[in-house]
């Protein structure tokens, strides 16, 4: 396996993500910067995912990449039957970096495995989405200056949300102090508790989201899905419990940040996007910095 | 030694497998394929046990087992212990310890993990090791005792 992959945040130790972090804030100040000229990369999206392959396509275009692949597998030789392992072998013989996105599990592992160049996960079914997290905490750090002893809520999907489980994963290594904001049915998993029952990370679960916003430094919104639900009248019990509006807002910190993956349907309502505490939008184009940041890393570039 | 009666008779030279849990006697026979060994073999049932209540007890006539053998019985029996026999006298025993990694002998549960798609060697780290608890090296999802299938 070559070293130099992606695949799950827990691949990067405290220090590679606090390099990551400075080596995004530079592409910040100078998007722009031909580190690539003369390479080529391979964005391999075995299901479509138009945000993170703009983001990764346009990281790779501001590097002066050259870029090749397809945008879901129905134009791909998967649909003759061709296995992962073949598809990567191929591609391998190609590119410079391959940068994949697939439904199934552990797909992007299996990927580094086989191929020679590096392999970043832009996100292997419901378990790791690495530069999603890598673009959560460069927005964190952004905002607060720091990524130690902050106060982090994640609200609504905890269960099913990739993205809460690995921010959780990578925000253990800075000391922070969790609130968990859910319905019952989609609560955060045992194995994430005691896992930072291991680390003595303090956590708080809650039921109302009033109780946790007005201690938060960072507020991390995600989409409660009326697919989680097997009961429709479950769903409708709490589909507007977790919704954040303007007026809840008044009493938080200074400091607070709202963050969320994007698409978001309803749960922060219109009326929040102009508080200056809403951060979502700006936390998307932060990906892109963040993902310069992370392409020049697996290539040894800077 | 004492001259109580043997429930399972002696061998000469082969491997006891002893202390399994009763309902755990036949996921054991499966893991070591024992059903396709030429050797003779004697299985006991339900015998009585003062750590296990009712246990199981397999004799092996001219078989020692493998590395990688001992690890599949780890993982569905680890309260077993093995003894090596040679000319009717226990030579060795041996306490079964559930391996670090696991490779190419559990499936992993998650039906959405790349291994259960295409021909990958599953792969574990041991997370908890009583009771036995997996976290597969590709999905990252964990594996349970009671959900774990031998392949």
């Amino acid at each position: 396996m070559n070293t130099h992959s992606l695949v799950s945040i827990e691949d990067y130790t405290k220090e590679d993500i606090m390099e990551v972090l400075k080596s995004a804030s530079e592409f910040e100040a100078n998007p722009n910067q031909p580190l690539l000229e003369g390479k080529v990369v391979a964005s391999l999206f075995f299901e479509p995912s138009t945000r993170t392959r703009l983001s990764f396509e346009t990281a790779i275009s501001r590097l002066g990449g050259r870029i090749v692949g397809f945008t879901d597998a129905s134009s791909s030789s998967v649909t003759k039957g061709e296995t992962l392992k073949d598809t990567i072998k191929m591609v391998d013989n190609y590119c410079d970096l391959i940068v994949m996105r697939h439904p199934v599990e552990g797909a992007a592992r299996y990927a580094s495995e086989v191929a020679v160049h590096p392999i970043l996960n832009a996100g292997d079914g419901a378990n790791q989405h690495p530069s999603q997290t890598m673009l959560d905490l460069y927005s964190i750090y952004k905002t607060q200056g720091t990524l130690e002893n902050l106060t982090i809520c994640m609200v609504g999907d905890l269960k099913y949300g990739r993205t809460v489980h690995s921010l959780l994963q990578a925000m253990s290594l800075f000391h922070p102090t969790f609130y968990f904001v859910s319905p019952e049915s989609l609560k955060m998993p045992d194995a994430y508790k005691l896992h930072l029952n291991e680390l003595n990370i303090p956590y708080y679960e809650c039921r109302e989201l009033d109780e946790a916003i007005n201690k938060a430094d960072i507020l991390y919104m995600t989409r409660v899905q009326r697919e989680r639900f097997a009961d429709p009248l479950e769903y409708e019990k709490v589909k507007n419990v977790y919704i954040l509006r303007n007026a809840m807002l008044a009493n938080a910190k200074e400091n607070m940040r709202i963050l969320h993956p994007l698409p978001r349907v309803n749960e922060i309502d219109v009326d929040v996007d102009e508080n200056p505490k809403a951060y979502y939008f700006e936390q998307a184009r932060n990906g892109v910095f963040a993902r310069q940041a992370i392409i020049c890393k697996a290539l040894g570039l800077k | 030694m004492s001259k109580k009666e043997l429930q399972v008779s002696a061998i000469e030279n082969g491997t006891v497998i002893d202390h399994i849990p009763a309902d755990k006697l036949f996921s054991v026979i499966n893991v070591l394929g024992l059903s396709s060994l030429d050797n003779p073999i004697t299985f006991g049932t339900n015998l009585k046990s003062t750590k296990l209540g009712k246990k199981a007890i397999i004799k092996i006539w001219d078989k020692f087992l493998e590395d990688d053998e001992v690890n599949k019985l780890a993982l569905v029996a680890p309260s077993a212990k093995i003894n090596i026999i040679r000319d009717y006298e226990v030579v060795e025993k041996k306490k079964v310890n559930v391996p670090e990694k696991v490779e190419g002998i559990v499936k992993c549960m998650n039906p959405k993990c790349i291994t259960n798609y295409e021909k990958v060697r599953t792969k574990f780290t041991v997370v908890n090791d009583s009771p036995i608890v997996l976290r597969c090296h590709y999905c990252e999802k964990l594996t349970d005792q009671e959900h774990m299938e031998i392949i």
